[in-house]
């Protein structure tokens, strides 16, 4: 309002003196602000640390054997997937690029949130943030958002160094289904991803010093992630279950049920379908019953057989994710913006 | 700004026509004065039992300084978060900038310049880039906020450290940037939060006089909250004397200094030349004048001696009688002077009359 410029009164009007800026969507600012903080972070270097060697080793030992099948087999199907899913002879199974996401990805989706609202808190940011014209949600969706993004953008960059290792270096070209397998495991692997990373968040919501709640985040995951810890116990829950069952099929199902609590289970068990045309079943049921396993036999799936089996998987991790930002969401509205 | 959606014919009343003609939020919502900028109506705040704030009623204008004043746990920043929106009144109601911040949060927040309690920064950005991204998150654009930012680092004196991290600050610093801090944004109204704790001496009377110089220039609201009473003594317009969540005294200094006063003149004494063998004597010559009721002797002889006279009694006769007796016995006077309540005493009497306050404040 320009009433008052030629007026000499010094006291002009507090109200619209001038038009007020319009307000961008308040979510996109926090996001933006916490992107660039991300990048620039130590844990930043230290994700893309460990996500280079989750791609560089296992594709070392990778390519080894590939040399090998490729001699045995030309013009076996899903090279080019190999180079996720192979392990070197007789050595660990973590050091296949698709197992040794499933490890650390978790952790670095913890890594990047735990201390994402506790520790606005601590520094005294908090109050200072939620007076500014934003909705008290745009806080939390803008650092889930911010969290999703760099790990996206990591996990990208590394399935493409992979893929052009195996290109140029390997002179594997891919076929278009193998293009599209790789992309949906991207898509599926950034979706588990984001349950940690909402998780995490839950956790800064919920637990009052950044400390606590990493300690408490990276105990999750050691039972979940880490195989032998989590599975092992889901599978004495199961077979406690299970010991009333008839047939091995049986038994064999009702275990995977107990280890289908976990979703580490579900992500594993959805890779390695995406990744593999020759998983035709994930269910231990199938596998365990005769007759299925005669077609099972050497068959191999294409593109959208596999993703159907797996669609239940990416349901459930979808809508535990959305669960797990829920309860962040919904603690987070409720607290008192005190320290 | 948009058109409101059709009034209740009980509202129509208060509605005013802009001049534009479209009918604006404000205009229906702000009391007939416009320049009032922030209004409570009986505005309560209970946590279970604990009533921190209770039925309170407050104005503060444009070019005004409030200074809200109680003890730590007297409801201070519960009401400061309400003004905000960022805390729901349990009853009653407020309007900051024209807005109810419980309905229409964002329009009072992006009008209202808030310093917490405690203010913290982003402590691996420079001062400039926490005050970048408040201004991002308030819209402006990239050229307008650098001028702005700009400014306002000027005014709080952190231009010379403002493109270091903000670990480095000292916590008068981080003040002082989160006044900056508050004022990015261009408001309106400010609010402040204990303000001048954990800032040195110096520092308050610099930053006080920052707070009148913008509230002169630029006709803002301002209100702050202390419990460091006499600090804020100098630089607020009107106090609000605020105890257990109720507000027990509002107005001037003098103001509540005759309302609160004890009614009877207080005049401090010196003299010169005198050892301590004589501080009896003297006291008794002094308690012997016409209109005195009591004399405090100081502890050593260069302090004055506190004198009280009778209710009502004008305090010039009584200086006059204390001249006299003073020449008359041959005493050098060197001070003689009427004491004005401070704020705390005036505080602390406020309490007293309140006989259930302490035991709420304590609560």
């Amino acid at each position: 309002m320009t009433a008052q410029a030629g007026t000499p009164s010094e006291v002009p009007q507090a109200i619209d003196r001038e038009e007020l800026p319009a307000l961008r969507p308040g979510w996109l600012t926090v996001a933006a602000k916490e992107f660039t903080d991300h990048l620039l972070s130590t844990r930043f270097y230290v994700l893309v640390v460990v996500l280079g060697i989750a791609a560089l080793i296992p594709l070392y030992f990778a390519a080894e054997q590939i040399r090998a099948v490729a001699e045995a087999a030309s013009g076996a199907p899903a090279v080019f997937l190999a180079l996720f899913v192979l392990s070197p002879q007789g050595g660990p199974d973590l050091l296949r690029v698709q197992a040794f996401v499933a490890i650390a990805a978790p952790l670095l989706g913890i890594g990047f949130t735990f201390d994402a609202v506790n520790g606005e808190r601590h520094e005294g940011t908090l109050p200072r943030l939620l007076s500014q014209p934003i909705h008290r949600d745009d806080v939390i969706n803008g650092k889930f958002a911010a969290g999703l993004a760099v790990m996206s953008l990591v996990l990208a960059v590394v399935v493409a160094v992979i893929a052009a290792f195996g290109m140029f270096r390997l002179g594997i070209t891919p076929s278009v289904e193998e293009v599209l397998r790789v992309i949906t495991w991207l898509l599926i692997t950034i979706l588990y991803v984001g349950l940690w990373l909402a998780f995490g968040l839950f956790l800064s919501v919920v637990i009052r010093r950044a400390a606590t709640s990493a300690l408490v985040g990276f105990g999750i995951w050691l039972f979940v992630a880490i195989p032998y810890f989590g599975p092992f116990l889901v599978q004495l829950l199961g077979s406690f279950f299970a010991s009333g069952a008839t047939t091995q099929a049986d038994y064999a199902g009702t275990i995977q049920w107990a280890q289908r609590l976990l979703p580490s289970q579900l992500y594993t068990e959805a890779s390695a379908a995406i990744l593999s045309p020759a998983v035709t079943t994930v269910s231990a049921f199938d596998i365990y019953s005769a007759q299925a396993a005669q077609q099972i036999q050497g068959s191999q799936l294409t593109f959208d057989q596999s993703l159907l089996l797996i669609w239940p998987h990416v349901v459930i991790l979808f809508a535990l994710t959305i669960g797990c930002f829920a309860l962040a969401y919904a603690r987070f509205m409720r607290q008192e913006v005190r320290a | 700004m948009t058109a409101t959606p059709p009034a209740t014919p009980k509202r129509a009343a208060d509605r005013r026509v802009s001049r534009k003609g479209r009918l604006r939020e404000r205009d229906r919502t702000q009391p007939l004065d416009s320049d009032v900028q922030i209004v409570t109506r009986r505005l309560s705040k209970r946590y279970g039992s604990l009533v921190a704030v209770d039925n309170l009623n407050l104005e503060v204008r444009a070019g005004e300084i409030f200074g809200l004043l109680g003890q730590n746990g007297a409801g201070k920043t519960t009401t400061i978060l309400m003004l905000l929106g960022l805390t729901e009144p349990s009853a009653g109601g407020a309007r900051v900038a024209g807005f109810d911040p419980t309905r229409k949060p964002l329009e009072v927040k992006r009008r209202v310049g808030y310093l917490p309690d405690n203010v913290g920064f982003y402590e691996s950005m420079t001062g400039r880039e926490n005050l970048r991204y408040t201004a991002r998150l308030n819209g402006l654009k990239e050229a307008d906020a650098a001028a702005r930012i700009a400014t306002v680092l000027d005014q709080v004196g952190m231009t010379d450290r403002a493109d270091t991290r903000t670990d480095t600050y000292s916590r008068g610093m981080l003040q002082r940037l989160g006044i900056a801090d508050a004022m990015v944004k261009n408001p309106s109204v400010l609010i402040l939060d204990e303000p001048t704790t954990a800032i040195d001496p110096l520092g308050v009377v610099e930053i006080l006089d920052m707070l009148r110089s913008v509230v002169r220039d630029r006709g803002l609201a301002v209100l702050l909250s202390s419990h460091l009473l006499t600090q804020v003594q100098s630089v607020c317009d009107r106090v609000g004397i605020f105890a257990a969540g109720k507000l027990i005294g509002v107005g001037t200094v003098h103001e509540l200094a005759d309302q609160f006063g004890e009614d009877v003149g207080r005049i401090e004494v010196g003299f010169e030349g005198l050892d301590a063998g004589a501080l009896a004597t003297t006291a008794a010559v002094l308690g012997a004048v016409e209109g005195v009721v009591s004399v405090k002797e100081p502890v050593r002889p260069i302090d004055p001696f506190v004198l009280m006279g009778r209710a009502g009694q004008e305090t010039g006769r009584l200086r006059e009688a204390i001249l006299a007796a003073s020449v008359q016995r041959g005493l050098r006077l060197s001070l003689i002077r009427e004491v004005v309540p401070s704020l705390d005493d005036i505080y602390r009497r406020a309490l007293q009359r309140l006989p259930d306050a302490r035991s709420g404040a304590a609560a």
